[in-house]
């Protein structure tokens, strides 16, 4: 047995992958943000364990994931609520948990939404791309997703964690926009029609977009645009539209340019429905209006 | 110059052309700190600046600033990288056929430019370098494939650029190199960054 080994991947469930808060930065170079989908989770796991809140910790989807431990640490669970076991045994989710060398720990699978973050005192130690720990699914920089038997190493505890327990959040099924940069490049009829619209999350959505099944967002018809977008820099939280007209909203591995007009963007607070929405799951769009935007000029005109 | 707003974080300032782009590009990269912007992004006919803390106070500075202030950063050129190059490429034909010319003449014309990094994306280090004479735009394959190799360079409309990785791509491959555009395990691991020049030169033999 290798000591310098901390846990073993025994089953790594539907995908986890090792996740911080990313790279931003080096977009000109044609390198995604990554990081973890639900961000107000995995600080809350690192908080309740005692880390800096974007140490590295595992994100799971769906299923969740099994580890054997070689040597005793806490840890902690947030973002999708699950059954958290060591040996069997119930644990509280959203609080840590103390589990022994040799011990058999079961996160998930999840019992609503989709993805887990598990955090163990310390921080997950290893490869670091450009100052970041978190698997890209686009590029493919950072470690690949987690396998059965892969051997992962902890940092030394940073601090006495917390005595609290945190609640599951309940997430609306609600996406607010800001509408742009390319709203112009759609009807009237489509724009006014997005407000309140629903739409349906599909199957092929991942950690690059969440891909959104409903109302087509028409294009305008008219002769005064060009046929396609010249390729334009991309922003978390972009709601792109392909000619299929079902929109994708782009997540923290997207690409950082593309070629299909953005008719809006997903507000900051929205991002954490878009990480835990499932496939088959409705989520209705609704406007951030301008006089939300800028309530101090309400009164004026 | 004109801005318009990307959501709650970014603007987005509008280009005629990818001459401008990089004008405006050198401008704003050079003033990020000044803005707040976290990230600097050129592309077509585009330049986002994002993670701004202000946005709405960005768009009004910079209605205020003229596009080339001193006429200076035009002038202004990045680092020159020499790519040796094997012309043996699958698609040098399909090139030759769409240039009407010889390939001895297509590897000949695609040595001959100096050409400038406008802008990455596709892949950590896929650089979109312009510089080809007008009328050399070359169509993609209408069957992509589904794995170029690491290395190819390529061509597709205004542009040529070599793979980084290995990935599905559509462009028009005419060569290889064995130079690395992107080194994982260092603090700068793209070779090329917009606004770097470059120049092909062929290698023969292995």
């Amino acid at each position: 047995m290798n000591s310098a080994v901390d846990l073993v991947v025994l089953d790594p469930g539907a995908l986890t992958t090792i996740q911080d808060l990313g790279r931003p930065g080096h977009a000109h170079l044609g390198v995604p943000r990554s990081g973890a989908l639900d961000v107000p989770a995995l600080r809350l796991a690192n908080r309740l364990v005692g880390n800096p809140e974007g140490a590295p910790a595992l994100e799971t989807t769906l299923t969740g994931v099994r580890l054997g431990l070689r040597r005793g640490c806490r840890f902690a669970v947030s973002g999708a609520p699950c059954t958290v076991q060591v040996d069997g045994r119930e644990q509280p989710w959203g609080s840590a948990v103390s589990a022994g060398a040799g011990a058999v720990v079961q996160i998930g699978p999840a019992v609503t939404a989709l993805r887990s973050y598990v955090a163990f005192a310390g921080g997950i130690l290893g490869e670091r791309v450009l100052g970041s720990a978190s698997t890209d699914l686009l590029s493919g920089l950072g470690p690949r997703p987690l396998t059965a038997g892969d051997e992962l190493r902890l940092g030394t505890p940073y601090a006495e964690p917390p005595d609290v327990t945190a609640m599951p959040t309940s997430l609306a099924g609600v996406l607010h926009l800001d509408l742009g940069p390319r709203a112009d490049w759609f009807a009237t009829a489509t724009l006014a029609a997005l407000d309140g619209a629903t739409y349906e999350v599909g199957g092929a959505s991942n950690r690059i977009g969440l891909r959104l099944v409903g109302p087509a967002l028409e294009r305008r018809r008219d002769a005064g645009l060009p046929a396609e977008l010249p390729t334009e820099p991309m922003v978390l939280g972009a709601v792109q539209v392909p000619p299929s007209g079902q929109p994708v909203v782009f997540l923290a591995d997207h690409p950082t340019t593309g070629g299909y007009p953005v008719i809006g963007v997903v507000r900051g607070a929205d991002l954490p429905v878009c990480a835990q929405a499932r496939p088959g799951d409705r989520l209705t769009l609704r406007l951030a209006g301008a006089a939300r935007a800028e309530p101090g000029r309400r009164q004026q005109s | 110059m004109d801005a318009r707003r990307v959501g709650e974080h970014a603007v987005l300032v509008e280009c005629a052309d990818l001459a401008e782009v990089a004008t405006a590009y050198a401008l704003l990269r050079g003033r990020a700190d000044q803005l707040g912007a976290v990230e600097v992004v050129p592309a077509a006919r585009t330049v986002l600046l994002d993670g701004l803390p202000d946005p709405g106070w960005v768009v009004a500075e910079l209605s205020t600033w003229a596009r080339d202030p001193d006429g200076a950063s035009r002038h202004e050129t990045g680092p020159l990288v020499e790519i040796p190059t094997r012309y043996d490429g699958p698609d040098l034909d399909e090139v030759a056929r769409q240039w009407d010319m010889s390939t001895a003449e297509v590897i000949w014309t695609h040595q001959s430019v100096e050409y400038t990094v406008a802008f990455c994306g596709f892949a950590p280090g896929f650089a979109y370098c312009t510089g080809l004479p007008a009328g050399l735009e070359v169509a993609r394959r209408a069957d992509p494939r589904p794995k170029v190799p690491a290395g190819s360079v390529a061509l597709a409309g205004e542009f040529t650029s070599i793979y980084p990785s290995a990935s599905p791509g559509g462009w028009q491959l005419i060569g290889s190199t064995e130079i690395a555009l992107w080194r994982a395990d260092s603090d700068e691991p793209a070779l090329l960054a917009p606004g770097c020049r470059i120049r092909f030169t062929e290698t023969r033999g292995r």
